[in-house]
């Protein structure tokens, strides 16, 4: 049996990502939550911010604890899969991944002990240099993270000898054209996830009329937030767009779902694209929006897919489909934000139990958004490893068959089950259980522990043991 | 850059990164892989509530070191991770589920004893992995135009077999020290019994090993049996190291054996570059032409020497903090 190995390197790659990237976007936020709430509570001494930041901290210790074991193969999977990118691309790729190590990773991991066990340990001033220090540490992880997936989009800062990346200029590599703009849109998305899932979390408790004085501060905190958040997003959002329409508009036309170059191109709100024909089915179109959007002239000239050849077009209708549920669900997002901050404003927000519930609905959503988000970015880049210089088959590890790579992936499946499953099933007690003053006393007391999640009290296979804590 | 060269800064540099992993995660995989032979179950709660508060922080070592070898010696990094594919798996998918046994273990009740198994699988699975790298980077790589061109299993020989043996053995010699040093009564008891047993089978290794390599290559044949006589102060400090463990073993000595056990690492570990050198992706490429370019080197020394001192000044703070010994019943036992 053959199968092909770069398609299921693809497939291993997108996996493994797709899995990891989901608790890194929601701890950026939630971090710089809970170091919002423990300076609040360094300042007014409110026990109500003590309580708040304590339950979140169990919820970020759960997830961040995910985050670091699916990280660590992350680490190797460059090298495994894509030894030839790795090799070539290396002058560049590898002290910027290092910086992310010494200047994050060691951050994030040693004050994460700090924080979560320290509390009675050290002055309060140092517990809350730790809080800072964590949420820092997951910001600077995402700059230089972010900064070599931006650069794979639009190289800069280097030429290529002998088909090796030799480095011009670091600062014009590190800042290249993308770069900026997907920072800014991930930053602001893990704000909108952190934001959501606290809301939803919160409106729960407020609609089962449990822990009502910590879940109503939580949920106006975060209404306001994610009235500012979520339409700057929009803005954000667009702006790349526009960056990539100017330096990767093959991408662009596979988002807009554009065959043909068209002055006074239409916004195509739904479409099924046809890749062997070229062209749409049962198309619905606005007319001359998408040259308004992507020009801001009904006349301008949006260029097709058909301007490069078929093996240089990505795969239209994932990115097309991707982009409009990444959108789709930013525009609830803001109608479900604006909606919660005029409630609020006329103070009715927590009697307005049908969008609480809705709230609570909406955890999962961001988690989807974010990944419809990177899938446009990166099915969008194919078939480049790094645009316009190295292709993925050219890219792939020579020596890897495919039976090797279906293997690992099979394993990493299996592998993830558990840890997901495992993962959420806990997750879900801890939010169950609720921010508990009893049980607090109990895990800042007992010392050592510096495992993120022993941080949380709560028995995992049934009640039992939090009886005794 | 005539005047310095960055090559060699950067193998002192990312063989201290290694060893620091090698030392800090062999103890706590050590006690993993004890986890079965432990008297009873508060042993075992009290041996993982010992190495708990620094595990994580020590597994961020090993994507230091993967990370940066990828940025000095890329070569290695294509070569050693498409060579060992299969290998590397089996490395990441032992220490994951080490990792989640670790969170889980004292938070279950009905499914305690999987938990149990599968930190104990985990760990010694991660530490046999890691001894077959070492065999493999000895045994040597088959390679074309910086490319591996070898077979997905060619890692996977009797020798690497043995070399992932003894590091099972050494990091359960090194969790056993560590246990005695950072327990009491019952558990330290115990492991004052098995602390002996365990350092003479890594000694028997070390003996097999150090046979069974220059018989595998000429090169290290030649390298020990020509005139470099002085290299010869390695193996009898080892076994000097070894007696001295053995006597602070019977003497009832809580730190020493511990440090002993690493001292002895650091013997095992220069023997190896001792025979290697200057071989990066033997038999072919040295560590210079395995290296990138010197800008990309320069351009992160300058962040390794001003940040890598402020990384160890807070590492060595957070374990000042969570210092001292785990009392039996005190740990995770109340959750």
């Amino acid at each position: 049996m053959d199968f092909d190995p770069i398609l299921l390197s693809r497939i291993q790659f997108a996996f493994v990502v797709s899995f990891h990237a989901i608790f890194p976007v929601f701890t950026i936020g939630l971090a710089a939550y809970v170091a919002v709430l423990e300076t609040l509570y360094y300042k007014t001494d409110n026990p109500v911010y003590l309580k708040l930041s304590k339950f979140w901290i169990k919820v970020f210790a759960v997830v961040f604890g995910m985050g670091v074991v699916s990280g660590i193969v992350m680490a190797f999977q460059f090298g495994t899969n894509w030894s030839n990118f790795s090799f070539a691309a290396a002058n560049f790729i590898g002290p910027v991944l290092s910086y992310e190590v010494i200047t994050a990773f060691f951050l994030e991991a040693t004050f994460l002990g700090v924080l979560l066990f320290g509390r009675d340990k050290v002055p309060r001033g140092m517990h809350l240099f730790a809080a800072c220090m964590v949420a820092l540490g997951t910001f600077i992880s995402s700059f230089w993270i972010l900064s070599v997936n931006s650069w794979m989009h639009t190289p800069a800062g280097i030429e290529l000898v002998d088909g090796m990346v030799q480095m011009t200029s670091w600062t014009q590599a590190i800042f290249n054209a993308s770069f900026p703009y997907r920072f800014a849109h991930m930053a602001v998305a893990s704000f909108i996830t952190g934001g959501i899932v606290v809301a939803g979390v919160s409106a729960y408790y407020i609609n089962h009329g449990r822990n009502l004085e910590t879940s109503k501060k939580a949920l106006c905190m975060c209404v306001i937030m994610l009235a500012v958040a979520t339409p700057l997003q929009l803005f954000v959002g667009h702006e790349h767009g526009l960056n990539s329409f100017k330096h990767q508009p093959v991408k662009v036309a596979a988002m807009e779902g554009a065959w043909e170059t068209k002055a006074g191109a239409p916004l195509i709100l739904f479409a099924i694209p046809d890749a062997a024909n070229e062209r749409n089915r049962f198309e619905v179109a606005i007319p001359y929006l998408a040259s308004i959007i992507l020009t801001k002239r009904p006349d301008g000239v949006v260029p097709g897919l058909l301007e490069v050849p078929a093996d240089e077009r990505p795969p239209v209708g994932i990115v097309f489909w991707s982009f409009r549920v990444m959108v789709g669900l930013g525009m609830i997002f803001i109608a479900m934000s604006l909606l919660s901050a005029l409630q609020l404003y006329r103070g009715q927000l927590f009697e307005s139990r049908r969008l609480l519930r809705v709230w609570t609905w909406l955890i999962p959503a961001p988690f989807v958004a974010v990944l419809t988000g990177w899938f446009v970015t990166e099915v969008g880049r194919q078939p480049w490893m790094i645009q316009g210089l190295m292709r993925l088959d050219e890219a792939v590890t020579p020596s890897t068959t495919g039976w090797m790579v279906l293997a690992t992936l099979i394993g990493y499946v299996a592998v993830y089950a558990v840890v997901f499953t495992a993962g959420v099933y806990y997750l879900r007690k801890v939010i169950l259980a609720g921010p508990d003053p009893v049980a607090q006393a109990d895990d800042t007391d007992t010392g050592r522990p510096k495992r993120p999640w022993s941080a949380v009290p709560t028995a995992l296979d049934d009640g039992q043991q939090t009886a005794g804590a | 850059m005539d005047l310095i060269d960055l090559t060699l800064i950067w193998v002192a540099l990312i063989g201290l990164g290694i060893f620091m992993y090698v030392l800090m995660d062999g103890f706590d995989l050590g006690v993993g892989i004890l986890f079965p032979f432990a008297p009873d179950d508060a042993a075992r709660d009290q041996m993982m509530g010992s190495v708990a508060p620094v595990w994580d922080g020590n597994e961020t070592w090993l994507i230091l070191g993967g990370a940066g070898l990828l940025a000095a010696f890329p070569l290695i990094y294509t070569v050693f991770l498409p060579a060992l594919y299969l290998g590397v798996f089996l490395l990441l998918a032992g220490l994951i589920f080490r990792g989640i046994a670790f969170e889980f273990r004292f938070k279950a009740t009905r499914n305690k004893v999987w938990w149990d198994r599968s930190f104990f699988l985990g760990s010694t699975v991660a530490a046999f992995a890691q001894g077959a790298v070492i065999g493999a980077y000895v045994q040597g790589f088959e390679t074309e135009n910086f490319r591996y061109v070898g077979g997905a299993l060619d890692w996977l020989t009797p020798f690497t077999v043995m070399t992932g043996v003894g590091v099972v053995a050494g990091y359960a010699l090194l969790g056993v020290t560590w246990t005695i040093m950072k327990t009491e009564g019952r558990t330290q008891r115990w492991a004052y019994e098995l602390a002996p047993w365990l350092l003479a089978a890594v000694m028997a290794f070390f003996l097999i090993v150090s046979l069974w390599t220059p018989l595998t290559s000429e090169r290290v044949m030649a390298r020990w049996f020509d005139n470099l006589s002085w290299l010869w102060i390695f193996p009898t400090l080892t076994l000097v190291v070894a007696g001295w463990i053995a006597w602070r073993l019977q003497g009832r000595a809580e730190a020493s054996p511990f440090i002993g056990s690493m001292m002895l690492f650091g013997l095992f570990y220069i023997g190896i570059l001792v025979s290697m050198w200057p071989y990066a992706v033997p038999p072919t490429y040295t560590f210079w032409e395995a290296s990138s370019d010197p800008g990309s080197q320069l351009f992160l020394l300058v962040g390794f020497l001003f940040l890598i001192p402020i990384i160890l000044g807070y590492t060595a703070w957070t374990y000042w903090v969570f210092r001292g010994k785990v009392k039996p019943g005190t740990g995770y036992t109340g959750h």
